[in-house]
């Protein structure tokens, strides 16, 4: 079913939003993923997932107080709802299924 | 302080607020902004500018761009009542303005509709194909030693055997052979018969189903001939003709199917399909028919597969014709593929001369562009007159802008109003358009021969369609320009003050516009004018030999000599000679000609006359004399008589030209090689080719019983149809199967000028419509600004002003634009006829000044007239009337 499966960059953003709290809004949330997987990421693109996340119901969204900053626009910060974090835990219980069954000695060989 | 100075550029920054949904607006103006600001503290303001603009157009996405707005116009329907309700009572209002508009509208448009009914049929053409996207046509093109590059339509028929032997990767190929065109017997019904030689391919490549007999076979033997249902009709009545035979000339053929009729948008069409084989077998003798050389006389056509790949064919064709050129001395051949679908709008080929002329039906786009391009300024005229007098009269409705303004209207829907309103008038105009249209569609078919072999301009729903979208288009263009006006005008005004507005505030656009539309109008009257001062000159141009009261009557294949010798007894029938081809019209015979040099050939141009030719048609002889000898065999011709450009081309004395008299040359052409011939006359320069050729070296030889016959009879006669009666009646004993075809020298001419003859009337009417736009147009502006200045006149009136000095008063404006008009058209005529299009005719007369003043002075006299009328009738109103109210 659409909706339940996260992408790679989904599942990124969504964890990215729920580490930065009360700070998640679209440049942070940027700039944090930039920092932590070392590739650029493009404002068009985080813009385009969050959109999509609030479709799917993962994410929920408010606007904050106007600052002089950027131009005297408000920042739209984003939050988990219920069904996202259980998409998290949902892709990461899935992960550490398979990370289970991999015997340690198959990095020997590889 | 320092990123205080920079702001992101402005119109970027709209354009985000105006495409962006307007939830998602403000944050992600503000992450631009925001990164914008960075952009500048790293890289510095232009580039941080520049990403700004760049991200702008990036976040243009299908979540972030808001549905358009008028979808909400649609949906209110109480504003568009309300809309029509208003802009019904401003039509009603000013029924003058209203009728010019719609009038001006409608007479423009059926130009538009016409042209767009013309350009459907012939996109319609070959469409029936269900494999049209696959089929092409090979083309060739010859590159002369003399000549250079010429298209040829057809090819030989050993190219479509090579390719069908060598080529891979084509699906299809079949050969059509130009022109089969003989007289079937029946019994004892004999009827002429045209079509093609084709083969059984023919049927697999092209959808033209067969109603009796097997498509697969019909076409394989010799003698076997398949019929389309008409043909069939016409020849065996209502019995079946399956299995039948027919006798053309002494062969007898057998008909081994009945194919639907062709339809009318087919670029092939015939009434019969001989097969090829017959061709072949009838062509045995000679070595002619599958020569490579033999470009002239076959169409070959290919069926290619989906997504095939052309280069790789084209590179085998090139290899074909590498190959067969190396036999060739003087001509290289190459081989083009063309679509289907670009033979009827498409590039100018060539038939070859003397050959087969039935091409199908052809167009160059340049000339769809030309017309649509005269169209579209027609429109745009009319377009003019709306915008002009819409906001001319902007003040009346100024009070109805404010309330709707003051009550909460936008712009957009004060904007959407007008446009909306100019809409609705278009298509009412479209309405009348389409009446003119069914008036004016048989006159445009009649206008040529060939466009009712072109066209039927029949409605089909998709042409009502383009109807319907073109006259919104029309509507969107006329209004626009006064939309925007009333949109931006402030409630505030509109509402306090009428005359705070300025009624003349775009009066120098309202100029401006007027000065386009009298210079078009000037230049289309003039080139009318210039256009058929020129091909009256041409039709009366002195060719070099007298063509008066002469008759041509084709032979059609009989022989002349019984024909002749009736005529001779005719009184009517002052003298009588024969030729092979009628000179001056377009025709063309020839070869090419040696003198002592062995290396150095000319083409010369020919035609085969007997010794009574000269004469009758008064050449000038300069030397020498006419025919000597009166051979009856091709063979045993020697003699020929030249012009002077003969001599000058093979550098004999012109001055004296008696010193050719007796020199020997040597003609080759396709029926002979080497022939020696003796000059025995020279004549003087004549025009061979139509008068936008050179004259050429040209050369006439004696006719023989062998050549095609055409009779030249001078006629005098006071009463021209009984002489022409008996002369038919004469035919009829001789040929019973072919009308009677003949026609007088001078009507041939202004035939073979008849392009000339139809451009000059669509130009003519196409400035009777621009002239009659244009003074309606004008006739409004005046009636307008007369009834704005009334008071003023009548003060002035009072004060001792005379008639003279108020109508020049009123008056000078108008004459002032009418003269920059005609400054600028009559110059841009002048030089376009000048170096443009009398560059092509070498012996043209040059353009006179009364030409180019003709059509100024009939336009300033309709202007004078629209003026005149109107400034008179404000200058003799009452004072005391006009002042009294108030």
């Amino acid at each position: 079913m659409k909706g339940t499966n996260l992408g790679e960059f989904e599942e990124l953003v969504l964890l990215t939003v729920a580490a930065l709290m009360e700070e998640a809004y679209s440049v942070a949330i940027c700039d944090e993923l930039s920092n932590h997987t070392g590739r650029t990421v493009k404002l068009g693109v985080v813009h385009a997932v969050l959109n999509r996340l609030e479709e799917k119901g993962l994410l929920n969204s408010e606007l904050g107080e106007a600052t002089k900053a950027r131009g005297g626009k408000r920042k739209r910060f984003y939050q988990l709802t219920v069904a996202g974090k259980a998409a998290l835990i949902n892709a990461k219980s899935i992960r550490d299924q398979l990370w289970d069954r991999i015997p340690p000695f198959t990095w020997i060989s590889a | 302080m320092k990123e205080q100075q920079h702001h992101p550029p402005h119109w970027a920054q709209r354009f985000v607020e105006w495409y962006c949904k307007p939830e998602l607006v403000e944050d992600l103006m503000g992450d631009l902004h925001e990164y914008f600001e960075r952009n500048v503290q790293s890289i510095g303001p232009h580039r941080a500018k520049l990403i700004y603009i760049i991200d702008a157009f990036k976040f243009f996405r299908t979540y972030t761009v808001r549905r358009p707005k008028f979808i909400h116009l649609f949906t209110n329907w109480i504003m568009i009542g309300s809309y029509f309700k208003t802009s019904r009572r401003s039509l009603m209002r000013n029924k003058l303005f209203s009728f010019i508009n719609i009038a001006g509208l409608a007479i423009s448009m059926s130009v538009g509709l016409l042209l767009i009914a013309f350009v459907h049929d012939l996109r319609s053409y070959d469409k029936f194909h269900k494999n049209g996207e696959r089929i092409y046509r090979i083309i060739n093109v010859q590159t002369n030693n003399r000549e250079h590059r010429s298209k040829f339509a057809t090819t030989a028929v050993k190219t479509g055997k090579l390719i069908r032997e060598k080529v891979t990767g084509v699906e299809e190929v079949t050969i059509v052979g130009n022109d089969f065109s003989q007289d079937a017997k029946v019994g004892d019904n004999v009827l002429p018969v045209k079509g093609f030689w084709a083969e059984p391919s023919l049927f697999r490549i092209f959808s033209f189903p067969m109603l009796e007999g097997n498509p697969e076979t019909a076409l394989k033997d010799p003698f076997s001939i398949v019929l389309t249902e008409t043909a069939a009709k016409k020849l065996f009545g209502n019995q079946s003709a399956l299995g039948k035979a027919i006798k053309f000339d002494t062969l007898d053929y057998q008909v081994t199917g009945i194919m639907k009729d062709v339809p009318f948008f087919s670029h092939l069409n015939f009434e019969a399909l001989v097969s090829l084989s017959t061709a072949e077998q009838l062509s045995k003798n000679s070595n002619n028919f599958e020569q490579w050389a033999n470009q002239g006389a076959n169409f070959v056509y290919l069926l290619l597969p989906e997504n095939v790949d052309k280069t790789a064919i084209q590179s085998q064709l090139d290899a074909i014709a590498k190959e067969e050129n190396t036999a060739e001395e003087n001509t290289t051949i190459q081989l083009e593929l063309l679509p289907l679908h670009k033979l009827v709008v498409g590039e100018n080929l060539r038939s070859s001369e003397g050959g087969p002329g039935a091409v199908g039906p052809h167009l160059p786009p340049i000339v769809l562009w030309i017309l649509g391009g005269l169209a579209l300024v027609v429109i745009l005229s009319a377009c003019f007159n709306y915008t002009n007098l819409s906001m001319a009269r902007a003040m009346r409705r100024f009070k109805e802008v404010g309330l709707r303004k003051a009550i909460g209207a936008g712009k957009g829907q004060v904007w959407q109003q007008f446009l909306a309103e100019a809409i609705m008038i278009s298509l009412a105009a479209l309405m009348l358009s389409f009446f003119l249209f069914l008036v004016l569609r048989p006159q445009l078919i009649n206008l040529a021969p060939e466009m009712q072999r072109m066209v039927k301009l029949q409605l089909t729903p998709s042409m009502v369609v383009a109807f319907v979208v073109f006259s919104v288009s029309v509507g969107v263009v006329a209004g626009f320009m006064p939309a925007l006006f009333f949109s931006k005008v402030s409630a505030i005004n509109a509402l306090k003050n009428e005359s705070s507005v300025k009624v003349f505030k775009h009066l120098s656009l309202r100029r401006a516009l007027v000065v386009l539309q009298y210079t078009v109008t000037l230049i289309f009257i003039t080139t009318t004018a210039v256009g058929y001062v020129q091909y009256k000159n041409i039709l009366a141009f002195d060719l070099g030999f007298n063509t008066a009261n002469i008759l041509n009557i084709e032979m059609q294949g009989n022989k002349p000599d019984v024909l002749l010798k009736e005529l001779s007894e005719l009184p009517e029938v002052r003298a009588l000679s024969r030729s092979l081809i009628i000179t001056s019209v377009g025709n063309a015979w020839g070869g090419f000609m040696k003198y002592k040099d062995s290396r150095d050939s000319a083409l010369v141009l020919t035609n085969n006359v007997d010794e009574n030719y000269l004469p009758l048609h008064e050449y000038k002889l300069i030397a020498g004399e006419n025919f000597i000898a009166h051979p009856t065999t091709a063979e045993a011709v020697s003699e020929v008589i030249v012009n002077q450009q003969f001599l000058k081309r093979f550098n004999f004395d012109i001055s004296d030209p008696e010193k050719a008299l007796g020199e020997e040359i040597t003609f080759s052409n396709f029926k002979m090689s080497g022939r020696k011939m003796t000059i025995v006359g020279v004549m003087q320069d004549f025009h061979y080719g139509k008068v936008n050729n050179l004259i050429e070296p040209v050369a006439f030889m004696f006719w023989t019983p062998g050549d095609q016959a055409i009779i030249n009879a001078k006629i005098q006669s006071s009463d021209l149809l009984a002489t022409m009666a008996k002369i038919e009646s004469i035919w009829k004993k001789i040929d019973r199967v072919h009308p009677f075809q003949a026609k007088f020298y001078n009507e041939e001419i202004e035939e073979a000028y008849s392009e000339f003859s139809t451009m000059i009337k669509i130009m003519g009417f196409l400035s009777f419509l621009a002239i009659s736009i244009a003074s309606m147009g004008l006739f409004g502006m005046v009636v307008f600004t007369t009834e704005t200045r009334l008071k003023e006149i009548g003060i002035r009136k009072v004060m001792g002003a005379s008639y003279g000095n108020l109508i020049y008063l009123l008056s000078r404006g108008f004459l002032l634009l009418l003269s920059i008009s005609a400054l600028i058209a009559l110059p841009v005529t002048y030089f376009f006829f000048e170096n443009v299009v009398l560059r092509r005719f070498p012996y043209h007369t040059p353009v006179q000044i009364v030409e180019l003043f003709a059509g100024l002075l009939a336009v300033l006299l309709i202007a004078f007239l629209m003026i005149g009328s109107q400034t008179m009738k404000a200058a003799r109103s009452n004072p005391v009337e006009v002042l009294k109210s108030e």
